[in-house]
């Protein structure tokens, strides 16, 4: 994907800038652009390892299991399609619990882990089951309790208060949680209905 | 009702921070042990990421400094008008569905130029944490289990990123 965006971005804009004659600001810009993704990590670095840090001792007691246990009567009624699939439910109650905590890099492999669970009852192995599409939207609606990078980009910027955002993001996420669902629970109802026909 | 929501946003992660470390004490886990093997994985996240970040910065700085974002607005702008929606913040309401490295480039431009604490600033923020790289989570699903035909997954999903994307936006300029 960006072996095609990216030199188009290149070859427009600097082609752009050597016609228009906006050299300087060019120039200017591309040592700018350099300098703020080095101060962009180097804030990352701080914010990503204080939270998997805290996160890494929250994996070690008995919070998941906690977490799982709030979560089931969820998957219940997001998923009724699984319902005698205790496998299946614990992956996408773990992919979930990942997700909320922000771990993007345990919440894919253990998303996928359940797609594979999941294929293993899929009718039709050809297209993805209902249960596959209300996965997938959950994990595009990524529902995050601290939405750490987003805080790191604040903070290298200098921002008065970088944690500001957070309730503005749990209610824009939750409104796009909803939405998806309601939106997914509608088309397996008209597609269970069209099938009956 | 303002002054509710800053208070809960400065409290979420001391608090999260706070119960996680009193239950990994409560329950005589290495709590120290523990945060410095989960920090090491921090790490490596950023170092994965960092030679991304040099190029897509480098790619949309240009952009922006040659004058080619300022008439890609131009363009879409009259229509943009009509649904009341931000122009500066077009950019990356069309790239985020697509890519999670040049989202955050575009959003730290835009956060950048126009201010962080400023109202295109705060939206740019909100609409990073409040959604997904769409396009490239369904690919990902489907192909790993060697799925091609994905019925209505991608209208679904897209209309839960415009939902969010709207309500960021409305949520913004209730605040400021």
């Amino acid at each position: 994907m960006l072996n095609l965006v990216w030199p188009i971005f290149i070859i427009i804009s600097f082609s752009y800038a050597i016609f228009s004659g906006n050299l300087q600001n060019l120039n200017t810009s591309i040592f700018d652009s350099v300098e703020s993704a080095v101060s962009l990590s180097i804030t990352m670095l701080g914010t990503m390892c204080l939270w998997s840090g805290i996160i890494n001792v929250a994996a070690n007691t008995s919070i998941m299991k906690i977490m799982n246990k709030l979560l089931k009567p969820v998957i219940k009624m997001l998923f009724p399609e699984i319902k005698e699939n205790p496998k299946a439910q614990n992956e996408i109650s773990m992919n979930m619990i990942a997700n909320i905590l922000g771990l993007g890099n345990a919440a894919t492999p253990l998303g996928l882990k359940a797609m594979d669970t999941l294929q293993k009852e899929n009718k039709n192995k050809k297209e993805l089951s209902n249960s596959m599409i209300m996965l997938i939207v959950l994990n595009t609606a990524s529902i995050q309790l601290v939405p750490t990078t987003i805080i790191a980009i604040r903070s290298s910027l200098g921002a008065e208060n970088p944690t500001a955002i957070i309730v503005p993001v749990w209610i824009a996420t939750v409104c796009a949680a909803i939405a998806g669902i309601t939106v997914t629970k509608l088309l397996i109802y008209y597609s269970n209905k069209r099938e009956k026909i | 009702m303002i002054e509710i929501m800053n208070y809960l946003s400065s409290l979420a992660m001391p608090l999260i921070i706070l119960l996680v470390v009193i239950y990994g004490v409560i329950e005589k886990k290495e709590v120290f042990d523990k945060f410095i093997e989960g920090a090491k994985d921090g790490i490596k996240i950023v170092i994965n990421i960092f030679p991304t970040l040099i190029g897509l910065f480098l790619a949309v700085g240009a952009l922006r400094s040659s004058g080619v974002i300022d008439i890609a607005i131009k363009l879409v702008e009259p229509l943009l008008n009509i649904v009341n929606f931000p122009t500066e913040i077009m950019p990356l309401a069309l790239l985020r569905p697509i890519s999670g490295s040049s989202s955050i480039a575009v959003a730290t431009d835009i956060m950048k130029n126009f201010g962080v604490d400023s109202q295109i600033g705060i939206m740019a923020a909100v609409i990073m944490g409040a959604t997904e790289t769409t396009l490239y989570t369904i690919a990902i699903y489907s192909s790993s289990i060697k799925i091609k035909k994905t019925r209505f997954v991608l209208i679904a999903a897209l209309t839960a990123d415009i939902v969010g994307i709207i309500t960021s936006i409305v949520v913004c300029r209730f605040l400021s």
